[in-house]
């Protein structure tokens, strides 16, 4: 913010001059939702796919810069233009496939789980979930449960914790740390839901440059080994290629 | 930003209290704020500037330029301003791009609505791809910008139509009986007076924009908000130094009280300043109608 | 497989109490008539929202307009301090505020026989929008009205009240019958302004903190969500102004009968007309 405000300062001082730097990628995340992005003490983005996206960089020699947007408008904020890529933790399905075009994926299909606190017997009738998520579709078109909606997985987890949700489905990955942390108050109930595909990254449909640089990049990652060392550091056990 | 931060295993609370609240992270929300100065520095004089342009229209001789002003001072009545908020940045993104789309690149004459996609040549992309980070981000906080001064200055125009109204008609008689021609009546007599009448209106105008900066939140611009809700969810110490639970409310509390002291500050400013351009007018009143 | 209007009407126009078809239309299949139906339908929530915001604080406003205005500290302050808070920090913000602290209240479920009636009551509704929020715009409403019957009060004529006290009326039956008609005669285009912006205002609470139940929202929340779905923003946002507009409309004009029968003592060339006042906006 820092930098954006004085950003802000100077483009007001200066007008011209404003497309002379170098080609640039910039890589659009959510940045709320560890292990895949987050926001650090720092105030960087960082996570499982900071790693991957820096190494993709690298292989595909370009010059990429982080940037965050809400998962709500995740991909209208693509389309648009604001950023080249989305690396946010997000599953390759046909309804996103209609809109936009994802590379071949980076991380393999992770179970969805409902996380209930202590002492339920079932996922409940009330489930929250993250707004336009595969979850959230899941559970919209389930018959006997009632979907609650927010805009953060954050939020998804509060609602659980404060008695306003009966259970949250989301990523198996993303919950496990929190169940781990939660010293017993949070635990799993139900069994595994298998609802998206693997994870892959979201580019638009005209830039196929792009995405075949990425996807060569990709196939790099898979068969040297690195793509594996970055998902067991922050997925400790998770299944690689 | 202490020295004793780098350890931060070993901290007495105030120490890691101290430590906690000067992380990169809570100065980008420090900094936020600067984001929403900056918003009304721009947006208070475009919204002025706007209204006047507005009220100015109501008044205009051509019915085609009377019914636009008349619509523009209107809409706001009917339509929630945040309808514009959200409608205003994507559409004018749209609009410019579709433009330039035609300008820049004729040789694709094919729609650019195409199912749920919105397709224009990359020239025609703003701000073009490759444009250095600072220049997006400008770009979204100028949209941003644009939406607040469209809905302020209808505000502002219904303002100061209400204010140039309420100019004694004697005074802009006995300015034409001095033989002033409309154009000087206006500059020199009726707008000079318009202001003093149009002061306590846009003094409200003023706190409902202050009061209406958080919904930057909503336009996808980091600001306090953002911060806030990011830095009060719950951390975990697999991804933090500093965890803790949710701890929203505090900092909601924290904008709570930001708010209500900038607009308690702004009211005493504003109070002064109404005080004192009511003194002035006491000493106009003996016939100078010039500024 | 694109619906026809009629039976968009029937899958669509109660969508937002979560009545009809669970599925929300999506893809390429999204016709004209579903977004205004669907927008349409998100209506009822921004309905009732203001509605009963407004009944409510009405009476609390009228309530905090009083005591501001009273020689006795103890009425005056706590009524001032309330006033302050809620006209002196923005909506959005008193929305995630109170949502928070709504949270982290316990949850209780209790109910109430009486006789055949068993009434059910839990804490848990606080969190839910039709409650939480609705408390919100009630505190904030009850706010702003406050300030302007207490504004109204302090320029209902001396000399009327004199009267009546000359007349020998009692204190209540002066209030009733003298201050309070004239007072909500001078406060009425203020507050019809009042109940506008309010109106406009309820469209925060799904952008706020307030979860969707079922993806039953109000208009807004319908129309950004087939602004996204179709990345085209020109159909669904001008519906739902289109919505607004009309139900503003039918407002002013509601609002405008109220003041004609409050003023119809007075010689229809001396009535203060409803004007759009924007030094009483909120």
């Amino acid at each position: 913010m820092k930098t954006f405000v004085t950003a802000a300062l100077v483009s007001v001082l200066a007008t011209s001059a404003a497309f002379g730097a170098g080609h640039s990628v910039r890589l659009g995340t959510e940045g709320a939702y560890p292990p895949y992005n987050f926001i650090n003490d720092a105030g960087e983005v960082d996570g499982f796919e900071r790693d991957v996206g820096d190494r993709l960089c690298e292989l595909a020699e370009l010059d990429c810069t982080w940037v965050t947007n809400d998962w709500d408008s995740i991909i209208p904020n693509l389309v648009s233009g604001n950023y080249d890529v989305i690396i946010a933790g997000m599953s390759i399905t046909d309804e996103r496939d209609e809109v936009i075009d994802f590379t071949q994926e980076y991380m393999p299909a992770d179970p969805s789980i409902y996380v209930a606190l202590a002492g339920a017997d079932g996922p409940g009738e009330t489930i929250s979930a993250q707004t336009n998520t595969i979850q959230a579709g899941y559970v919209a078109a389930a018959e006997g449960m009632t979907l609650v909606e927010f805009a953060n997985p954050d939020e998804t987890v509060a609602a659980v914790r404060s008695g306003e949700a009966d259970s949250v489905l989301a990523d198996k990955a993303y919950l496990d740390p929190l169940i781990e942390e939660s010293g017993g108050e949070l635990v799993m109930v139900g069994d595994y839901v298998f609802i998206g595909g693997g994870i892959g990254i979201g580019v638009r449909e005209s830039d196929t440059e792009l995405k075949d640089k990425l996807n060569a990049a990709i196939s790099t990652m898979k068969s040297d080994g690195t793509l594996n060392a970055m998902l067991e550091k922050w997925f400790p056990g998770h299944v690689g290629y | 930003m202490f020295e004793y931060c780098s350890n931060s295993d070993s901290l007495a609370n105030l120490q890691w209290l101290a430590c906690y609240l000067t992380t990169l992270k809570h100065q980008s929300l420090y900094w936020s704020i600067l984001t929403v100065l900056l918003l009304l520095a721009v947006t208070a004089p475009l919204a002025i500037a706007l209204g006047l342009s507005g009220a100015l229209a109501r008044r205009s001789p051509f019915a085609v330029v009377r019914s636009l002003g008349w619509g523009y001072t209107s809409m706001v009545r009917g339509i929630p301003d945040l309808i514009f908020f959200l409608f205003v940045p994507l559409a004018m993104d749209q609009l410019l791009e579709y433009v330039r789309h035609r300008v820049l690149c004729p040789q694709e004459t094919g729609p650019v609505w195409i199912g749920h996609d919105f397709v224009v040549c990359s020239a025609a992309k703003l701000p073009l791809g490759p444009s250095p980070e600072w220049v997006h981000d400008t770009y979204g906080f100028i949209l941003a910008v644009v939406a607040f001064a469209i809905v302020f200055g209808a505000f502002c125009a219904n303002v100061i139509h209400g204010a140039m109204n309420a100019v004694p008609r004697t005074q802009l008689e006995t300015a034409r009986a001095y033989g002033l021609s409309p154009r000087q009546v206006m500059l020199r007599v009726h707008l000079p007076q318009t202001w003093i009448y149009a002061l306590p209106g846009l003094s409200n105008v003023w706190m409902i924009l202050i009061k209406a900066t958080p919904l930057l939140f909503l336009m996808g611009v980091e600001d306090i908000v953002y911060w806030a809700k990011e830095l009060g969810g719950t951390k975990s110490a697999r991804f933090s130094d500093f965890p803790h639970g949710d701890w929203r409310i505090y900092y909601f509390t924290g904008l709570l009280v930001f708010y209500l002291l900038f607009t308690w500050v702004s009211q005493i400013g504003l109070k002064r300043l109404t005080d004192k351009v009511s003194r002035g007018q006491a000493t106009m009143a003996g016939g100078k109608g010039g500024a | 497989m694109a619906m026809t209007c009629m039976e968009a009407l029937g899958a669509y126009g109660l969508r937002s109490l979560g009545m009809g078809q669970r599925a929300l239309p999506k893809g390429d299949e999204i016709t004209l008539c579903e977004q205004v139906i669907l927008i349409g339908s998100g209506l009822i929530w921004n309905l009732y929202f203001a509605v009963l915001a407004l009944a409510i604080g009405f009476f609390i406003a009228t309530a905090l307009g009083l005591m501001k205005s009273s020689d006795q500290p103890w009425l005056r302050q706590p009524a001032a301090g309330f006033v302050f808070i809620f006209r002196g920090s923005p909506l959005f913000i008193q929305f995630f505020f109170v949502y928070a602290v709504l949270v982290s209240l316990p949850k209780i479920d209790a109910s109430l026989t009486l006789g055949s009636l068993e009434l059910g009551f839990s804490t848990r509704w606080f969190t839910k929008a039709w409650l939480g929020a609705l408390i919100v715009l009630v505190l904030n409403t009850s706010a702003y009205a406050a300030e302007i019957f207490y504004g109204a009060l302090r320029s209902v004529p001396h000399g009327d009240v004199e009267a009546a006290k000359a007349y020998g009326l009692p204190p209540v039956a002066r209030f009733r019958r003298v201050v309070w008609p004239t007072l909500l005669r001078l406060a009425w285009p203020a507050y019809t302004n009042e109940a506008i912006f309010l109106f406009h205002a309820t469209t925060l609470v799904f952008f706020s903190s307030f979860p969707t139940w079922r993806q039953s929202g109000d208009a807004l929340y319908y129309a950004n969500y087939f602004a996204e779905k179709t990345f085209n923003p020109f159909v669904a946002y001008p519906i739902a102004a289109g919505w607004f507009i009309l139900v503003t409309l039918i407002l002013i004009a509601l609002f405008g009968t109220v003041n004609a029968y409050l003023n119809r003592h007075i010689a229809p060339g001396e009535r203060r007309r409803v004007r759009y006042r924007p030094q009483f906006m909120r």
